[in-house]
């Protein structure tokens, strides 16, 4: 209190006028030096790089780095390249399936909101386990357990008389299989997100359920689900925007580099970002590799402003 | 779910799901660590045996296979010097961009969050092409310095300091001190959590990169682990208990910070809800 009546009587002060209009001049200046550091470098690391990219996807480059005009020719080629359509493909097939990882978290953080459970920062900690393990080497693993000899999940699978295919390395399963490890280490993320949503719901809400007769599983219905559609449509959005730029479970899982396209599974594997890795860093095909990000950007943007339509239709504000 | 008249025998079938799922998500690093401790001939026997014999030479095999101490520093530094580059740089523009007046702020504020909406493989090729002019590539700096800078830094501390209370710095102006002063005494202080909150994440997502590392290192003893481990899977397709041995050790310090700021992770991402 005493001090916004301290600054009235500056305020009020006659002889502060041009000082004041002095001090505002230092502020921005201030204001440019604080903000000058990072914005140099999102300007050259950045905001440039869009645009050049953008520029470069109208260009073709020679073996020797230098680079020519050639319109729209990169786009053509793109249209009709069948890598790109089985890149993409696969790639929306993933980002389709991965969405699972929802509803999955939902129920999940759900039995954990439970009131009074115990243990719940153990169980919390295992499902985030795999969030803050490194890519690379979760697909490893999964790879190891995959393995059609001797990997766990098919010797499980014979202790059944199942015999389990070749997971990775078949044309049929390879893909789902990679669906699966993408959900298993995408759950724990989503969980923390709905875990949080569902603590900001007001219990009262749940008490005039109550009141209503209605039981846990009519509460989840009526109340959490609607209450946390807002969230669902976050990490939704969020979620398909990641899934559309997968690379380093399915780089790692296709065989890491040369070896990848030596698996009988790849052209049901290869994802858009890593076509774009292979012709930007691989086969130096820069031109193109940047056709095929501009492509992943418009992918992206078409895919969100979607899914904002379509929002009207399920989430539920206020 | 409120107040459900929960009963024991309903509450036991909630741990039975919750601790089958659990076990699902730790079976993985379970066979992991099992396997890392086996013979080759052992982890490719079927049946396969669920004790391993305690064959540790696989982690000494990882040191002989990889510059692993060199790809360990180089990811070290390049985690370290990322993070506190973009807690130090991110929180001074967060703090202009949520304190100070100056001209053209809202414009230069859109410039900024214009960069979180476009995915990252668009700045590779020419980011690429300026550490390759700078004769940069295979070297620290390339690792670190694209990543000093982030929009999303200074949009989450932005965020921080908006719900700051303007008390403290009120009465600070009012002894004299500049903003410099503030930034640094009061407002950085005051900002801890959030500091620390972006800090984890930047580390997390640093540590696990793989597409940047890959692409500009590419000398075995300038590479970081990611990029180190999918060289040695390159190399040894099939040898699955070195491969576990090297995902383990490359994977394990993220993991125990994990384990020692789980809460600041956590928040972290509730908070903020972005994927790296």
């Amino acid at each position: 209190m005493t001090l916004t009546t301290r600054r009235s009587v500056t305020k009020a002060a006659p002889a502060r006028h041009r000082p004041r209009r002095k001090d505002r001049a230092v502020e921005a200046l201030w204001g440019y030096a604080f903000i000058a550091p990072v914005g140099l470098g999102l300007a050259v690391f950045y905001l440039w790089p869009v645009l050049q990219t953008a520029y470069f996807s109208f260009t073709e480059w020679g073996a020797f780095g230098g680079h020519t005009w050639t319109g729209l020719e990169n786009y053509l080629r793109l249209a009709v390249d069948p890598e790109m359509g089985r890149a993409l493909v696969n790639t929306l097939t993933y980002t389709v399936l991965g969405l699972l990882a929802i509803p999955l978290a939902i129920v999940f953080a759900a039995l954990l909101n439970t009131k009074g459970l115990r243990g719940v920062g153990v169980y919390r900690t295992m499902f985030f386990l795999p969030v803050v393990t490194m890519p690379v080497a979760i697909a490893m693993v999964w790879r190891w357990l995959y393995n059609g000899d001797y990997g766990l999940i098919n010797q499980v699978l014979s202790l059944v008389g199942i015999d389990g295919p070749n997971w990775i390395a078949d044309p049929a399963t390879a893909l789902p299989a990679l669906v699966v490890v993408g959900i298993w280490s995408s759950v724990g993320y989503n969980l923390i997100i709905f875990l949080a949503g569902m603590q900001a719901i007001p219990k009262e809400y749940y008490e005039a359920a109550a009141i209503d007769g209605a039981g846990p599983v009519r509460q989840f219905f009526k109340v959490t689900l609607p209450l946390l559609s807002p969230t669902a449509f976050f990490v939704s959005v969020v979620s398909v925007i990641g899934s559309l730029q997968l690379f380093d479970l399915v780089y790692v899982m296709s065989g890491s580099g040369s070896s990848a396209r030596s698996n009988p599974a790849f052209p049901r594997l290869e994802t858009v970002v890593q076509l774009f890795y292979e012709r930007a860093f691989v086969t130096n095909d820069r031109g193109y590799a940047a056709a095929i990000v501009m492509a992943l950007l418009m992918l992206i943007i078409a895919l969100t402003a979607f899914q904002f339509r379509l929002q009207r239709r399920w989430v539920h504000y206020g | 779910m409120a107040e459900a008249p929960t009963t024991g025998g309903r509450r036991l079938g909630l741990h039975a799901v919750l601790v089958a799922a659990s076990l699902a998500m730790v079976a993985p690093f379970a066979w992991q660590i099992i396997t890392s401790l086996k013979t080759l001939s052992e982890a490719t026997k079927v049946p396969p045996s669920v004790l391993p014999s305690g064959h540790w030479e696989n982690y000494g095999e990882v040191f002989g296979l990889l510059p692993f101490g060199d790809q360990f520093l180089n990811t070290v530094l390049m985690a370290a010097g990322r993070t506190v580059g973009q807690v130090l740089l991110c929180s001074m523009a967060a703090y202009a961009f949520a304190r100070l007046r100056f001209p053209g702020k809202r414009l230069l504020f859109g410039l900024f969050l214009s960069v979180l909406m476009v995915p990252p493989q668009l700045f590779i090729i020419p980011q690429y092409q300026i550490m390759s002019s700078l004769g940069w590539l295979n070297s620290l700096q390339a690792l670190i310095v694209p990543g000093l800078f982030s929009a999303f830094g200074v949009f989450l501390l932005r965020q921080f300091f908006l719900g700051l209370p303007r008390e403290l710095e009120e009465a600070a102006r009012l002894d004299g001190a500049g903003p410099l002063r503030i930034y640094w005494s009061i407002m950085l202080p005051l900002a801890r959590p959030g500091l620390v909150a972006l800090g984890v994440l930047v580390l997390l997502w640093s540590w696990n990169d793989l597409f940047w590392p890959l692409v500009v290192n590419t000398d075995p003893e300038q590479m970081t682990l990611s990029a180190g481990l999918t060289a040695l899977q390159g190399q040894f397709q099939t040898n699955y208990p070195v491969l576990m041995a090297g995902s383990l050790l490359a994977s394990l310090p993220v993991i125990a910070v994990f384990v020692f700021l789980q809460r600041q992770f956590i928040q972290g991402i509730a908070h903020t809800g972005i994927k790296g």
